[in-house]
């Protein structure tokens, strides 16, 4: 089995999350203090340089992302935990296992953009992981680690569009969950229209170890582009179906067959999906491909919060991507037309195709559609949503073909 | 039973509380009475018709009368190679009632559901929000028996 | 100002334009459905997408903002077929009864289907919801099979009338315009000004008043002022063969700088009087008991005289004054002015002193 190498996880396993003193025996806090004595503009800069590039799937220079927002008297630090991609349980785990370093690195960015107020928004799928982080940030305080910021976690509804970020702020707020135009982004407009910074679980978990060791460390791991580590989360036929956290560099089938211990049952590997229900599909030729964001960008899928779904050989490409379609039907929050009505479209046809019921002419008309939807839907829900579909098109087109009426 | 009004109250100084308040909500009642939206939309100033958005937005909310035990089995693509389906046909046979319905004594009612972050055992089932992972047709009876 | 290329044309608009204002600046239409400039932004209905270089995604037009230097095209082949797609998924829900639409020939959805040549919808494989029409109120009909979820309704409530009536319900393909819990508007805080029928771009909401009266198209429209108050809105009497068929709103700063087109339950659907067989038309004069025509001469010089004699007999301060809302400020002035310089009194009231 290969190595891993743990910077977000780096206390899992050893320390008693429930306890802030065995995190701090491992050196927690520290990076916070060593934070505080920075100027903020130089700690901005610490990060951007670090090139920590966002882990809910966006990918976009953290640092950066900081670096937006203006001197304002009101920022928020808003910590997305709406960990809704099926396949993907990267947060939960990092929360369960170590809390403290989430909390920790909130409070990082907090200073960095003057904050006195942070949110975690939890899915609400995870009402225990809430619990388990109000125990946490009740030590913080009381330790007084967290100084004059505070953080205050928002359990969510169960609705995937709210892992967009406009529209986990609208949550928050208090209001359905339909993402905002962009812009003015949440950097410069966001929770009641204050200066807000969004960002993942495991790109807050991965900051106390940057302000420790500093960015060149840091920028030095895994792929260039797109350094550090990635914890990933191996769900369907493959043998070991566990979370690990790699350097970035890390190919797809080192992944799947030396971390996950190849596939089920002797059978022989057939597709992977990366990155959550809207991920692409990966096929045999492809495994050699780094994880790397920029990587799987090329080869048209995508890394997004890291869920690796493998399907054996006997799996049928089209009945998986009809129940994606559904998933996608569901989570639609209906805002916007060609996703409201696009999604609702894209199930019925795969529905028609898979039941054995569609002509060649249903392809084409979905084949359209997914195209307009990538460009013409307003948030992210809207634009990923076709990718299974048209990447399975590409590299699996004779299922499709098969199941097509005479 | 606690008070609606009292249970809300408790959030009314939270910007934007009134999804943790139907939370609290649905702790006691298992759903979100209607005079309970309308207090809702009440304290955090909004109309009845935005609390009434709000509360049919969210899959987890709901608006009409549940079971004591709401139990939503997980249909996304890692359950649902795993055999969701077979589950889904265990739990509504047991159960005398589809997807979607309650048992007539208001005891347990079934719901489908999208992806609830347990995909290294699949097919996982939550009953009242808590996992149970790895979810067999025969497991089905076992599960029950745990809520009966 | 900015200045931008559009279709190939360099334009000039002021900073902080968004793409759209900048293009009808500058005379070049962009279709949209959800926009409205009396409303907050919604960016909802992918309408008005457009093409800029450099950009992977289509530009919702209404809310990007104009960018110095930006090269934009308005009607490419991508933003043709991506427009067709949109209309075509709408296609795929509304309910085409063009044939006895109130709407029809005043549709925006009808104009771009026509506009794109979308006939028909390739998104066909059912799944339409069939919505029952049968909200009972004498004012508004609302017809959801043919909303297209724009919501300009629920801003114009929210925004314009602040009744706050209606909001969406539900998600994704089930999402809906609803009242809470989805029933009447009578049982809900809406006051029936039609805001929301002056804002709905397709025949989901209508006036029951007026229906099967007459076409946009067939109707005069004839600028006047509200009677019923002195709040002296602008309103369109629709008129169709000498007769008045309805009333809508003028929504121009110009014509309508009272209420910009904003009406109240009486301005909007409260003008069947007009041409009720029960209105008067001449003066009356009552003798023995009975009413009989007559000229506003003889009936004017009757009143005067018996206000002399009044006067003489028993004084002034015998007499009052009491005047409406429904008249201006202008009338109420005068309204004083002769009980005070003419009849010779300060008996003056009005009723909205109440």
């Amino acid at each position: 089995m290969g190595k891993e190498m743990r910077i977000v996880l780096r206390n899992a396993d050893k320390i008693d999350p429930n306890s802030i003193d065995d995190y701090i025996k491992a050196g927690g806090y520290r990076a916070l203090e060593k934070a505080r004595g920075m100027e903020r503009k130089a700690l901005i800069e610490e990060v951007k340089k670090a090139n920590l590039r966002g882990r809910g799937g966006a990918g976009f220079n953290a640092g950066m992302k900081w670096s937006f927002v203006p001197p304002a008297e009101v920022t928020y630090v808003v910590c997305n935990l709406d960990e809704g991609e099926p396949g993907t349980y990267k947060d939960r785990t990092i929360v369960q296992k170590d809390p403290h370093t989430l909390l920790e690195g909130m409070a990082i960015c907090a200073h960095a953009i003057n904050s006195k107020k942070g949110f975690i928004y939890c899915r609400g799928e995870y009402p225990y992981v809430v619990e388990h982080l109000n125990r946490a940030i009740d030590q913080a305080r009381k330790k007084g680690v967290l100084g004059d910021f505070d953080i205050e976690v928002r359990m969510g509804g169960g609705a995937y569009v709210c892992g967009e970020e406009t529209a986990l702020i609208e949550s928050i707020e208090g209001h359905r969950g339909e993402p905002r135009f962009k812009p003015p982004f949440p950097g410069v407009a966001g929770l009641w229209n204050r200066p807000t910074v969004v960002n993942n679980v495991e790109t807050f978990a991965n900051l106390p170890e940057i302000i420790n060791r500093g960015y060149e460390w840091f920028a030095s791991i895994g792929a260039p582009s797109y350094p550090g580590t990635k914890v990933l989360t191996l769900s369907g036929d493959v043998v070991n179906r566990v979370a690990i956290e790699v350097p970035t560099n890390t190919t797809i089938r080192e992944v799947i067959y030396d971390f996950g211990g190849g596939i089920r049952d002797g059978k022989k590997f057939k597709a992977v999906q990366i990155g959550g229900t809207s991920g692409g599909f990966i096929p045999e030729s492809l495994l050699d491909t780094p994880i790397d964001f920029d990587s799987m960008r090329d080869i048209g899928a995508t890394l997004g919060t890291g869920a690796v779904f493998v399907m054996d050989e006997t799996r049928d490409i089209v009945d998986i991507v009809t129940r994606i379609a559904k998933f996608f039907e569901h989570e639609s929050c209906g805002k916007c037309n060609p996703c409201r009505e696009g999604t609702f479209r894209n199930f019925k046809i795969m529905t028609k195709i898979n039941r054995g019921m569609a002509a060649a002419q249903d392809i084409e008309n979905m084949t359209l559609l997914c195209k307009v939807m990538q460009k013409a839907c307003l948030c992210g829900l809207g634009q990923a949503a076709p990718g299974p579909i048209v990447t399975t098109l590409q590299h699996f087109r004779h299922e499709y073909e098969r199941k097509l009426l005479a | 039973m606690a008070n609606f009004r009292d249970i809300i109250g408790a959030f009314k100084d939270k910007p934007g509380g009134i999804i943790e308040a139907y939370h609290a909500l649905q702790k006691e009642y298992n759903y979100i009475p209607k005079g309970a939206v309308a207090e809702a939309a009440r304290v955090f100033g909004i109309s009845e018709a935005q609390a009434y958005g709000v509360a049919t937005f969210y899959s987890y909310l709901a608006t009409e009368p549940r079971g004591k035990y709401i139990i939503r089995i997980c249909e996304s693509a890692p359950c649902h190679i795993a055999g969701a389906d077979q589950v889904i046909k265990a739990f509504e046979r047991h159960l005398g009632i589809k997807i979607g319905e309650t048992t007539p004594d208001g005891k347990f009612t079934l719901e489908f559901a999208e992806c609830v972050g347990q995909c290294q055992e699949t097919p996982v089932v939550t009953i009242n929000s808590v996992p149970y992972v790895g979810i067999t047709p025969e497991d089905v009876p076992a599960v029950l028996d745990k809520c009966r | 100002m900015v200045t931008l290329t559009v279709n190939g044309r360099q334009i000039k608009a002021p900073r902080g334009s968004t793409i759209l204002e900048a293009c009808r600046l500058n005379g070049i239409e962009i279709p949209t459905l959800c926009y409205d400039p009396d409303l907050r932004l919604a960016g909802s209905c992918r309408m008005c997408l457009v093409e800029a270089k450099g950009r992977p995604l289509f530009l919702a037009s209404c809310v990007a903002p104009a960018e110095d230097g930006m090269v934009i095209e308005t009607e490419s082949p991508d933003i043709v077929e991506a427009r067709r797609i949109v209309l075509e998924l709408l296609a795929a829900r509304h309910d085409f009864s063009c044939q006895t639409c109130e709407k029809n020939g005043d549709c925006k959805f009808q104009d771009y289907c026509y506009r794109y040549g979308v006939k028909d919808s390739r998104f066909t494989d059912g799944g339409r919801h069939v919505y029952p029409i049968d909200d009972p109120n004498p004012f508004i009909e609302r017809d959801y099979n043919k909303c297209i979820m724009c919501t300009r309704c629920v801003r114009a409530c929210e925004e314009i009338t602040v009744a706050r009536a209606i909001n969406v319900k539900d998600r994704g393909h089930n999402a809906k315009i609803a009242t809470a819990f989805d029933g009447h508007l009578a049982d809900s805080p809406c006051v029936f000004c039609g805001q929301c029928i002056m804002v709905c771009p397709v025949g989901a909401l209508t006036s029951k008043v007026s229906a099967g009266k007459g076409r946009a198209y067939e109707v005069d429209r004839v600028l006047t002022t509200c009677t019923y108050c002195g709040t002296g809105c602008t309103l369109e009497l629709n008129v169709k063969d000498n007769q008045v068929v309805g009333v809508t709103s003028n929504r121009s700063e110009e014509y309508s700088p009272v209420n910009k087109g904003a009406l109240c339950v009486k301005g909007r659907f409260g003008w069947d009087f007009i041409n009720s067989p029960d209105r008067l038309t001449t003066p009356l004069i009552k003798e023995n008991g009975e009413f009989r025509e007559a000229s506003w001469d003889e009936a004017l010089d009757l009143v005067a005289a018996r206000l002399q004699a009044i006067k003489e007999s028993s004084g002034p301060d015998s007499m009052a004054v009491f005047t409406s809302a429904r008249m201006t400020n202008e009338e109420n002035y005068l309204a004083q002015k002769f009980a005070r310089a003419v009849l010779g009194t300060n008996n003056v009231d009005h009723c909205a002193r109440l």
